[in-house]
């Protein structure tokens, strides 16, 4: 049976977890508002280059054409770009995608493959060191502080395509949380290399009609060379920009749920120190009455 | 949408800077200053750091360095997608200068060529930068 003093300590330190727990939920709530509208600001710049991308990809598909567009004809080795956060108290958003690249990775080695790994985010990155600490070939942290922008996009995306220029693997796949809701957020992996035009662009790029009628300045070749690397960086930054909408909106459900259990938990304790306040006055009353009564 | 105008929309990776009607707007092409009117034929070219000159009522309304990109014109419109926009009137010429500086020391200390190419790439932009705070384009 712990002591009175005992349980009033236990209380005041619930408490002020619980108000840590909600003056976290309150940053991620606001943290998540921005971040939702640097998404949907970020949103017009990748639309226009996939319907760029979508009407030049058509003229120049095949062979000959850039690497980044058609692959090394290969697929033995794959790099997976692994998008998480830097920070924890985020529920178990690090632990799905964790658990996303553990069965792909299984996957890729059951077709004999060879699996790369390129952590962003120093919570991913711990534990692929531990797990895999020979696949993991490169381990960025804190790109996105204090919010992701385009620069470290750009950065990232440099460092892959290097990579890929010194034919260190064949096909990428970046693995990343998407923005669902604050509630949910949905692994999702998306390959950046070769390029693969999404249905929307091609479907534009074909109905457009306008197609064949472009001129192009230089040439097709030469803008493509320009704008595949462009649209590796806008399609990393898209995912930074879902990784941090994403990340905010589970710290937010994570810190809500906190806060809730820690008020639970002060009511029951509460309960428990009336409980026993009520039985040492009983006690003592007894003892007195009895006292009295042996005279 | 009005016959005569020119729908001109320009965008950075991390927003829509500006969308509206213009008379004309001349983009720095890769290989020549476009000037863009109503009715152009459908192009898409790459740009060179530079101004982009808006016209309006046969007037300059706007000058805005862009550091590169693309543009696409198609059916009275004009798309512009740069790396990095500012109006002209916001160049800090002094930190561009020091930039330059910098990027041309980065040359020489290169030790890759994908770090010179960078770096090249830096001191074009530096060197646009400066020359269009000295001589505006079409002033």
């Amino acid at each position: 049976m712990p002591s009175l003093k005992d349980l009033r300590t236990r209380i005041t330190s619930v408490k002020s977890t619980q108000r840590i727990t909600s003056a976290m939920k309150m940053v991620a709530a606001a943290k998540l508002r921005r971040a939702q509208d640097q998404a949907i600001a970020a949103r017009p710049y990748a639309e226009r280059m996939e319907r760029m991308l979508g009407s030049l990809a058509g003229g120049v598909s095949g062979e000959g054409g850039p690497k980044l567009l058609s692959g090394t004809g290969e697929d033995n080795v794959h790099l997976l770009v692994v998008m998480t956060t830097d920070r924890g108290l985020c529920g178990g958003f690090n632990g799905s995608i964790m658990r996303g690249i553990r069965s792909m990775v299984r996957e890729h080695e059951g077709q004999g493959k060879t699996v790369k790994l390129f952590g962003v985010g120093r919570k991913g990155n711990a534990i692929m060191r531990r797990e895999y600490p020979d696949k993991l070939v490169e381990a960025l942290e804190e790109i996105a502080k204090p919010a992701p922008t385009f620069a470290g996009a750009d950065m990232i995306a440099s460092k892959i395509s290097e990579m890929f220029d010194n034919g260190d693997f064949d096909c990428c796949t970046i693995i990343y949380n998407k923005f669902i809701s604050a509630l949910t957020q949905d692994v999702t992996p998306q390959q950046l290399i070769p390029f693969a035009v999404s249905d929307v662009a091609e479907e534009e790029g074909a109905s457009g009609g306008a197609t064949a009628s472009y001129e192009y300045e230089p040439d097709e070749e030469e803008i493509l060379a320009d704008l595949l690397p462009r649209n590796l960086s806008v399609q990393v930054f898209r995912a930074m920009l879902e990784t941090f909408a994403s990340e905010q909106g589970a710290r937010m459900t994570a810190m809500d749920s906190a806060s809730r259990n820690a008020g639970d938990m002060i009511d029951k304790l509460t309960l428990t120190y009336n409980r026993a306040r009520q039985a040492g006055i009983t006690k003592e009353l007894i003892e007195i009455i009895s006292g009295a009564e042996a005279l | 949408m009005a016959e005569d105008k020119v729908e001109f929309e320009l965008v950075s990776p991390e927003k829509l800077l500006l969308s509206r009607e213009v008379d004309m707007v001349v983009v720095p092409g890769a290989e020549g200053d476009m000037g863009v009117l109503p009715r152009h034929s459908p192009a898409i070219t790459t740009v060179r750091p530079g101004t982009i000159v808006v016209y309006e009522d046969g007037a300059v309304t706007d000058r805005i360095f862009v550091a590169g990109g693309f543009a696409e014109i198609s059916d009275n419109r004009c798309t512009v997608l740069a790396e990095e926009a500012l109006p002209v009137d916001d160049i800090d010429k002094p930190a561009a200068e020091q930039a330059l500086s910098d990027a041309r020391d980065k040359i020489g200390a290169a030790q890759s060529d994908i770090e010179r190419r960078a770096a090249e790439a830096a001191v074009s932009i530096a060197e646009a930068k400066i020359e269009v705070v000295d001589n505006p384009t079409y002033s």
